[in-house]
């Protein structure tokens, strides 16, 4: 199952680095940015608890880059 | 950030006219230097802190700073130097956030076709509701100026719609009474009362804005190397700039004696900092995914829906087209030129009973022969007269009507029902039709080539494709006539669907890495050749969801013209990314190696960053205007 969520984030190497952290956060099968439409499509895990997973997503995107959002 | 970057401006300007010695020189430009770098200084802090230390505010941070510390270490009093990097770097950055902002916006508004609301009548009152409440079969009101929310028929009223964002047609298209519409499409003129026939969800102006949306998640594999690239490259720098402080001074004083103090040090510290200031990948990793993102959104205005990215970079190396025939290169609509019965003669009294029988048969078959038989019958069907339908592909239909068995279908169906089909002498597409096990005579139908198929073949021979091929299930006689008339190298006919997939395949290994295949269909049943290619194309799909899923690029038009361009624009797109990579690498590799033997002073090292930045923006932003190619 997979969402598409509206995000910020103000650099294109920002998203880079927060895609690729967050695409390791436990329950996510994959995970994609878009710098350019400001989008972030999560694909969840089989299973998984999307709000408990978007929680961590956003932490560890934070983490990385603190001025990442999720609308 | 315009207003810090003013501030900081109009500071070091008086200041240049201000006599200040000492602490108090340094201490106000100190002050210049944190507000306008203050949140450089932090990211990098906060950079470090969580264990991720290369980045360009840690570039930035190093470098100011050092130049800094060199200033006090000097007792020169030029702090000027640190303040312009972190100032020109912030002007960068500002410019950058808005050229790339802007653009963004730009693109997004080309591909903007959202409908904000729908409108209903309660209570002879027009009511304007959110379009995902309308329920499929209530009637919308369109007024002149107005989008179509939602797919539907016309119940009344005339109007011409302007359909340009949806396949980029520019002539408006005249509907009335009885006429599906589409949604997206903006009502130019009269008031149009619509019965809609789908939810907003499925219409297709939701669907082309999830195609849309999605497509800048699918990266390109040059958008992936250079996020890898940005990932070895960073680190890189910085231990060369270290490598650049430390050992030719320490090279200096080994072997050839030079005095071991920090003045040996100091040249190689300040070009160590030059260093690091041109070694910035921000030009490449913006301008890569903004030079793709404005090729997908020029494409998008011309009609042409690419899946993404990395579609956009197959479709710019296609050297071979596989074309599927019906509906593709042809109009799709067949017509009946004759009708034949078992002797192959044209008997009238037979004539309306043959074609009432294969219309009924084919009265549930979406297929284009079917939709020109009933077009030909043009009385209402009464499907009760008919029961145990099957429908067997790639040959026809058999089903029991007025009780009696009949069979609907080409010379396979007929050998396979048991009957001896008669060989018809006119070109064209035959259905054949027994009766209880009987040959009860055939129709001949003939479909019309698209008037720019032709020249579409010619246009992409001259845009770099090598090789031409169709792919039908039409009879071989009428395939080689259609071929040689449009200029096709390759002919494959009497096809069914399974065997289009092998006959891809053997052309896919044919060409084995050299050049991707791409395959046109009009998606009615290419779905699986759509898809097993290395490139789908689905044209005039937009009724089609299966064709929208399968293909990676989806012309909203059936102008086969537009599948030149589409390579085209796929073509100019990369130009752009490779000239930005080359260009940006170029000027700063050849800057750094000037940088080492300190040819390159900070305000080059600035130029060689935040100017190659923006001409890759600026560079990256022609993707977009493609009309004219």
């Amino acid at each position: 199952m997979s969402k598409t969520f509206k995000i910020e984030v103000d650099c294109a190497n920002c998203a880079n680095l927060v895609e690729e952290a967050a695409k390791k956060v436990e329950g996510v099968k994959d995970l994609s940015i878009s710098f350019m439409t400001q989008k972030m499509k999560v694909t969840f895990e089989d299973g998984a608890d999307e709000k408990e997973v978007m929680a961590n997503v956003l932490k560890k995107a934070k983490k990385v880059e603190s001025e990442f959002e999720i609308l | 950030m315009l207003a810090r970057i003013v501030i900081a401006i109009v500071m070091t300007v008086a200041l240049q006219f201000i006599p200040l010695d000492g602490w108090l020189r340094l201490v106000s430009y100190l002050v210049v230097y944190l507000i306008i770098g203050y949140d450089i200084l932090l990211k990098a802090w906060k950079g470090i802190v969580n264990g991720r230390v290369f980045d360009e505010n840690f570039l930035m941070a190093v470098a100011t700073v050092g130049a800094f510390a060199l200033a006090i270490y000097e007792k020169s009093g030029d702090y000027l130097e640190a303040i312009a990097v972190m100032l020109f770097y912030q002007v960068g950055e500002f410019f950058q956030s808005y050229a790339v902002g802007k653009s963004r916006r730009n693109i997004a508004a080309l591909m903007d076709i959202r409908p904000d609301y729908a409108n209903i009548e309660e209570d002879g009152k027009i009511v304007r509701v959110d379009p995902d409440d309308v329920t499929v079969g209530q009637t919308i009101i369109v007024q002149p100026g107005e989008k179509i929310p939602i797919d539907g028929v016309v119940t009344s009223g005339e109007a011409s719609l302007n359909t340009s964002a949806l396949t980029g047609e520019s002539l408006p298209r005249e509907v009335r009474e009885g006429d599906e519409v589409i949604s997206g499409s903006i009502n130019l003129s009269g008031l149009l009362k619509i019965k809609t026939t789908k939810d907003f969800g499925e219409s297709t102006v939701s669907k082309i804005l999830e195609l849309v949306e999605d497509s800048a998640s699918r990266k390109s594999k040059s958008e992936n190397f250079i996020a890898k690239f940005a990932r070895i490259y960073t680190p890189a720098v910085c231990y060369g700039a270290l490598a650049l402080a430390l050992l030719p001074p320490l090279f200096l004083m080994l072997f050839k004696g030079a005095p071991f103090d920090f003045a040996t040090f100091e040249t190689w510290v300040y070009r160590a900092l030059v260093f690091l200031v041109i070694s910035c990948p921000c030009a490449l990793v913006v301008s890569i995914p903004l030079s793709f993102f404005a090729g997908i959104g020029g494409a998008s205005r011309e009609g042409i829906l690419v899946k993404g990215a990395n579609i956009l970079e197959t479709l710019s190396r296609v050297k071979t087209v596989v074309f599927d025939k019906t509906g593709t290169l042809t109009k799709g609509v067949f017509e009946v030129n004759a009708l034949h019965d078992k002797d192959d003669k044209d008997l009238e009294e037979w004539k309306a009973q043959l074609l009432e029988y294969a219309a009924i048969a084919e009265s549930s078959s979406s297929h284009p022969i079917a939709k020109s038989l009933l077009k030909a019958y043009a009385h209402q069907i009464d499907r009760s007269r008919m029961k145990d339908l099957k429908e067997i592909s790639g040959q026809g239909i058999t089903a029991v009507i007025d009780g009696k068995s009949v069979a609907v279908g080409n010379e396979k169906l007929m050998k396979g029902v048991g009957v001896e089909p008669c060989h018809c002498h006119t070109a064209g597409t035959i259905v054949h039709i027994s009766i209880d096990g009987i040959y009860a005579g055939h129709i001949v139908l003939g479909d019309v080539v698209k008037p720019t198929s032709a020249k579409a073949i010619t246009d992409l021979h001259r845009s770099g494709v090598v090789h031409t091929v169709m792919l039908t299930g039409d009879a071989k006689a009428v395939a080689e006539q259609t071929a040689a008339l449009l200029g096709i190298d390759e002919v494959h006919s009497q096809l069914l669907p399974a065997d289009k997939v092998s006959n891809l395949e053997g052309i896919l290994n044919a060409s084995n890495g050299d050049g991707k295949v791409a395959f046109v269909g009009d998606g009615i049943n290419d779905a699986p050749v759509l898809s097993r290619a290395d490139l789908g194309i689905a044209m005039g799909a937009m009724g089609s969801d299966a064709a929208i899923e399968a293909a990676d690029v989806v012309l909203m038009d059936d102008d086969p013209m537009k599948i030149g361009k589409a390579i085209r624009i796929s073509r100019k797109c990369l130009r752009i990314v490779w000239e930005n990579i080359i260009m940006a690498l170029g000027i700063k590799g050849v800057c750094l190696v000037l940088g080492i033997f300190g040819i390159v002073n900070m305000w080059l090292a600035i130029f060689a960053d935040v100017g190659v930045m923006i001409l890759a923006v600026l560079n990256a932003i022609r993707a977009m205007y493609v009309r004219k190619i």
